[in-house]
């Protein structure tokens, strides 16, 4: 029986939980299963041996949402090979789900709160099914938070159950674990009682199991990840021996216990165990101390030092160590006849072993990065006596290819970008980069001058598609041939096919992400495989094009028909008028304070390292390399705070207005301002609403609100980077700066909802629940998916005076800068959510231009990713 | 006694047989199309619809029965692998489905009933996977499309059952499980009925390969899949078809470590020849199976494709005496599924 996978304890995954991840949501409200899917398949592979599937939101059809994602896991291997938890708290979207696993499940959660019968009811049910089931300690009378109604409950569930025959060793007990140390007395024996209620619900039921949510134990010290950690650990150290069987925990969020400061350890455990009376007071005094500590290993290791100066240098690059390379490099360089020996022997080979390392999988981007930044180092030394030499000999040194590289007119945004440099950079090809908001002209002129043997674009912002189509019709109008690489975040295949590829004549590529452009810049410049390559990829491209030819695509209602099927939001409930009407500017928001609203995973995603933040920092396979990139931003975010490189700057303001169709009027002491959104036109299915960001809006008179929020003064420190060869320290700080902007607007929402507007004065938020939108209102922003005209920013940024108060400013494709910035608009009603507008129809677009003033070729060109 | 307490009986004194196939069988006596549809007024050719042979020409099915007990066989399936409503609507009978289930198990009880020689025989109405599939889209450019509900396949198979029970059959027997989903949702429909009948429906449930590796259609492995159906605390659980004995071994094997309940086997004669033809020979698949008598592993045995009467008399032959597997005691322990089994230790 070795081969079968079994666990003492386990780690449930929660990522593919509509209530537990934002981003998970997002893509199941906005339809995008195959990434959903994507998110299920990283949780499997980064660990998880069972995965929690819940689609309860209130603007979903839990229902459907729940069959649709489990029939696509279960056609992929990969997923379908660990077990599911079909998690809802509507048993009818439990049963749905039932019929669509086809191993054995478990159901979370089902209990007595509906009294015995139901509950007997919904366990038989499961028990045809052939499921386990979680049963939560509540009954009639609530939830159960001491010892004795814990194991009352669970005992008399358990009774129930192997009453009626359902085995024993199906059933889960979660019996709840409360928040400690919260200062309020009664609070003090939770841990414990969870703790002896664990034992004792082990004793009296065998064969049952128990869980528990750990994250709530340590609420209250939310923002202290030490001592969250240190908490959690202790009570798994207890817990496990007491009968805890499994929990959904962030992996990440958890220390060895052994490890764990014994002062500290010690505290915890006063906590959790109730051993003195003073056990709180003393635990948050010491806390104190372990605010924004890093658990960064300061092992040094100078044992390599000594070996011999080829492996040394092959150490330094795979280590990314640049201390000693300038000397090491000048010790190879006076060991081999030419400077050029030294590139070409031992900092090519060391090169190679960090291209194989990436290839296969092993080394990840942020590696990759701090590599080239050791190889830079190196080669920028060589340079000057190759420079010599080739005045004394005219001998010249070949790169393997030369491209042009530019973020597109309009756009600002070049972290993807110089990502892609850096590794192509580091694979032997030459990199002319042309910067941001390159227009056409210039990538074109570049290119011929510099005979480049390619071309790379990038951009973020939707309307860079359109402008990417631009360059390559300039392209084949200049009747150049080079191959075009297309890249960054908006782009795609389909889009690539669709729109460029047909406008070029040359071969078009699109390039999904940093680590394949080596490879196809090398079959680009290869004799043998470039013809096979181009036809291939040119043939991928035609079946794009006839799949989207053939496919019926969804169905559209007429704009009448999607506005009578408007969000009928409950409108008594909106928000009452701001405390603090006007608008507020913030000259220089505190970045410590801004820091502990940071939310993590995105920052991973931009180093592509894919995974939830914490647990990606324990992930198997990326785990090392995501917990080094951490401790290198935190130990920038030190200093970034403590010599004050950045300043955030935001603006914030409220207007009384009204719902006119799909518009929004502002009732100004100037005037009227208009503000049309967009309508989705899919049909629905069921019950399911046209949304519309105006539908949130009272006709009979409301508030709403915008903002925007930028970092400012990145420049003069980037500039030192590059200059020090430092591309990793650049590109770091440009994701640590798009962080600070993102934790800014986070911030500010949540001053807004507390004190300006002031309609949740009490919210009480963890930054989890925060990165969770678990507050009440949105911020939608102009160019997503909820409002994605990117144009609506002039008015925002007019209405705000955000130039003046925020110190940004708009290209002429509304991309913002400084790049690092947020801009949005805030809706209070407490049903308001995100969606996708998605598709929409030639009438909406007549219908917008209109309302919008515009002509209806400009709308056309704004709503072009929203169009067929 | 209970039929299942009869069968638990006769299980621990010895290994028991079950028949081989009917198909090879029915086509064996060379019936015409008029026999196959005689007197259904079905206007669609019946040829090959072996289901209807039942209720057609009831004559040929109990005499194939009979030659499956006179040599030597104890466990005597229905002839319905295909009469469900699904397959039936290929021939457009699906209207006779009740009828054809009815007389099929009607034909095996009252060959079993006469022949009053004291020895334990029993009546298994034979279930098939049909012809659609629960777990898997058949459109690949559409992963999450289904040709079929869970629910519709349940009420397949509830119909089934049901007539299959009326005609006079002790078990249900579930076989060929090539889409583990499909096996549950029988399952499922055979608890309805329990609960309706207000009786025990013993389950036998025979899981079907579909690569050496070890793994049904819809992927899951032998542990996962018996993980999955063990809620239906089937009588017996096995595998059958797939391949011959030889390739069969090691998952036989292998569920007989971990399966708490009687195991039943019954294998093809081997592989097909280039023909498609199975040419083994009645004594190579009896010392083949012969070995898993030997290790303990098998408490039922039978053949599946291309096995003959004379496989099955060769089989009972070099059994006999030999003591059958001992179920063994497993420790209560959440096991869960999902295409591999994962275990929780106690």
């Amino acid at each position: 029986m070795s081969n079968l996978s079994t666990a003492l304890f386990v780690n449930i995954g929660e990522r593919t939980n509509v209530t537990g991840s934002a981003r998970f949501k997002k893509l199941v409200m906005a339809d995008d299963y195959e990434a959903a899917v994507e998110v299920a398949r990283d949780q499997v592979e980064n660990g998880a041996q069972v995965i929690d599937v819940n689609m309860d939101e209130g603007l979903l059809d839990a229902e459907k949402a729940m069959t649709t994602f489990l029939k696509l896991i279960a056609a992929e291997p990969d997923i379908a090979r660990v077990p599911v938890m079909i998690d809802s708290s509507k048993f009818g979207v439990i049963e749905a789900g039932l019929k669509c696993v086809s191993g054995k499940p478990i159901v979370n959660s089902i209990s007595m709160k509906e009294g015995e019968a139901q509950f007997l009811e919904q366990a038989r049910i499961c028990m045809d099914y052939g499921a386990a089931v979680v049963v939560m300690a509540f009954d009639e009378a609530g939830q159960a938070d001491t010892k004795e109604r814990k194991v009352e409950i669970c005992s008399r569930a358990y009774d129930l159950l192997t009453g009626i025959g359902f085995p024993a060793e199906d059933i889960i007990f979660d019996p709840n674990i409360f928040a400690v140390a919260t200062g309020i007395e009664e609070h003090d024996r939770y841990g414990l009682d969870f703790l002896e209620a664990v034992a004792e619900i082990k004793r009296r039921c065998p064969h049952a199991k128990t869980s528990g949510g750990l994250s709530n134990l340590s609420f209250s010290f939310r923002g202290n990840e030490t001592v969250r950690r240190a908490m959690h650990s202790v009570f798994l150290y207890h817990a496990i021996p007491a009968g805890l069987d499994m929990a959904i925990v962030n992996a990440g969020q958890l220390d060895v216990y052994d490890q764990i400061d014994p002062q500290l350890r010690e505290a915890c455990e006063d906590v959790i165990l109730m051993r003195r009376p003073d056990a709180t007071e003393r635990l948050i005094d010491l806390a104190e101390s372990y605010k924004g500590k890093s658990a960064a290993d300061e092992k040094a290791e100078e044992e390599w030092r000594g070996w011999d100066v080829a492996r040394r240098i092959e150490h330094a690059l795979v280590k990314g160590i640049d201390a000693h390379v300038v000397a090491d490099t000048e010790e190879a360089r006076q060991r081999y006849d030419r400077p050029i020996e030294v590139i070409e022997g031992p900092l090519m080979d060391g090169m190679n072993v960090v291209g194989d390392l990436f290839g296969s999988g092993k080394m990840f981007l942020p590696q990759v990065v701090k590599s080239a930044r050791v190889m830079k180092k190196a080669v920028a030394h060589l340079i000057p006596f190759i420079e010599a030499e080739k005045e004394r000999t005219g001998l010249a040194n070949q790169s393997k290819g030369r491209i042009v590289m530019a973020t597109v007119k309009g756009d600002v945004h070049d972290i993807g970008k110089n990502i892609v440099g850096v590794v192509l950079q580091c694979n032997g090809y030459e990199v002319i980069d042309l910067g941001v908001m390159v227009p056409w002209s210039q990538i074109l002129q570049a290119a011929n001058e510099n005979e480049a043997d390619m071309i790379g674009l990038s951009g973020l912002i939707t309307p860079s598609l359109d402008e990417m189509v631009s360059v390559a019709e300039e392209m084949k109008r200049a009747g150049m041939t080079m191959p075009l690489l297309i890249g960054g975040a908006t782009t795609s295949k389909v889009h690539t096919a669709l729109r460029i590829d047909p406008a070029y004549d040359g071969p078009v590529i699109h390039v999904l992400d940093a680590s394949r452009a080596v490879g196809v810049a090398s079959r680009l410049l290869s004799d043998t495989q470039r013809d096979e390559f181009v036809t291939t990829t040119a043939g991928e491209y035609v079946k794009v094009r006839d799949a989207r030819a053939g496919k019926g695509q969804s169905v559209l209602l007429s704009i009448e028909e999607a506005r009578a099927n408007f969000y009928d939001a409950f409108l008594s409930d909106k928000a009452a008028p701001p405390l603090k009407p006007g608008v507020h500017s913030f000259a220089d928001w505190d970045l410590a304070d801004l820091r502990d609203y940071i939310d993590w995973t995105p920052f991973f995603r931009a180093w592509e390292l894919h995974g939830t933040f914490p647990n990606i920092l324990k992930a198997e396979v990326v785990g090392e390399t995501a917990e080094q990139l951490f401790a290198d931003a935190n130990a920038m975010l030190d200093r970034i705070i403590a010599e004050k490189w950045l300043t955030a700057r935001g603006v914030c303001g409220f207007w009384p207005c009204a719902r006119d169709g799909d518009d929004v009027t502002l009732h100004l002491e100037s005037g009227h301002v208009t503000l049309p959104f967009l309508r989705q036109q899919v049909k629905k299915s069921r019950e399911r609403a046209n949304m519309c960001l105006a539908d949130f809006i009272d006709p009979a008179g409301d508030w709403m609100g915008g903002f925007a929020v930028g970092i400012h003064g990145i420049e003069p420190h980037s500039k030192a980077f590059l200059a020090d060869k430092d591309d990793y320290s650049d590109i770091l700080l440009k994701s640590l700066a798009d962080r600070f902007a993102e934790a800014f607007a986070e911030r500010l929402h949540q001053h807004v909802r507390t004190d300006l507007w002031g309609y949740a004065p009490g919210e009480q938020l963890t930054n989890t629940a925060l990165i969770k939108e678990e507050y009440r209102g949105i911020r939608p922003a102009p160019g997503y998916p909820a409002c994605p005209d990117h144009s609506l920013k002039p008015i925002l940024f007019d209405l705000l005076d955000v130039p003046g108060n925020a110190g940004l400013e708009l290209t002429e494709n509304f991309a913002m800068l400084p790049t690092a910035a947020v801009s949005g608009f805030y809706f209070a009603h407490p049903e308001a959510a995100y969606f996708g507008v998605a598709r929409i129809g030639r009438d909406q677009v007549e219908d917008y231009a209109r309302r919008r003033g515009v002509d209806v070729a400009t709308a056309e060109r704004w709503l072009r990713p929203n169009l067929d | 006694m209970s039929k299942r307490e009869d069968f638990e009986a006769a299980a621990a004194r010895s290994i028991l047989i079950k028949d081989g196939p009917y198909g090879t069988a029915i086509q064996r006596a060379g019936l015409s199309p008029e026999d196959y549809a005689a007197g259904t007024g079905l206007t669609q050719e019946q040829k090959g619809n072996n289901d209807l042979v039942n209720l057609t020409q009831p004559q040929v099915i109990r005499a194939i029965c009979d030659s499956y007990i006179d040599a030597g066989a104890h466990i005597l399936a229905t002839n319905t692998f295909n009469a469900n409503r699904i397959s039936q609507a290929d021939y457009g009978a699906e209207d006779l489905v009740r009828e054809i289930n009815v007389a099929a198990a009607r034909i095996i009880r009252e060959a079993v009933d006469a022949r009053g020689d004291g020895v334990a025989r029993f009546v298994a109405g034979a279930v098939g996977p049909t012809n659609k599939t629960l777990s898997l889209s058949p459109d690949v450019e559409d992963p999450g499309f289904r040709e079929v509900t869970f629910d519709e396949i349940v009420a397949v198979y509830r119909e089934q059952c049901a007539a299959l029970l009326e005609g006079g059959a002790d078990f249900i027997l579930i076989e060929t499980v090539f889409d583990t989903l499909n096996c549950k949702a029988a399952i499922m429909a055979v608890k309805q009925l329990e609960r309706e009948l207000a009786r025990d429906i013993p389950l036998m449930i025979s899981l079907t390969l579909t690569d050496l590796s070890g793994r049904n259609l819809s992927g899951h492995t032998v542990e996962a899949f018996w993980y999955t159906v063990r809620h239906a605390k089937p009588l017996t659980i096995g595998l059958n078809c797939s391949f011959g004995a030889e390739q069969l071994r090691p998952h036989v094997q292998l569920l007989s470590d971990i399966a708490d309940t009687y195991l039943m086997a019954y294998p093809n004669a081997g592989l097909p020849n280039d023909l498609g033809e199975y040419d083994e020979l009645p004594e190579t698949t009896a010392a083949l199976t012969r070995m898993w008598a030997e290790n303990g592993r098998i408490n039922a045995l039978g053949g599946c494709c291309g096995s003959t009467p004379a496989h099955i008399a060769a089989m009972a032959q070099t059994v006999k005496g030999l003591p059958p597997r001992a179920v063994p005691a497993i420790e209560a322990k959440m096991q869960l599924a999902g295409l591999e089994a994962f275990t929780i230790a106690a």
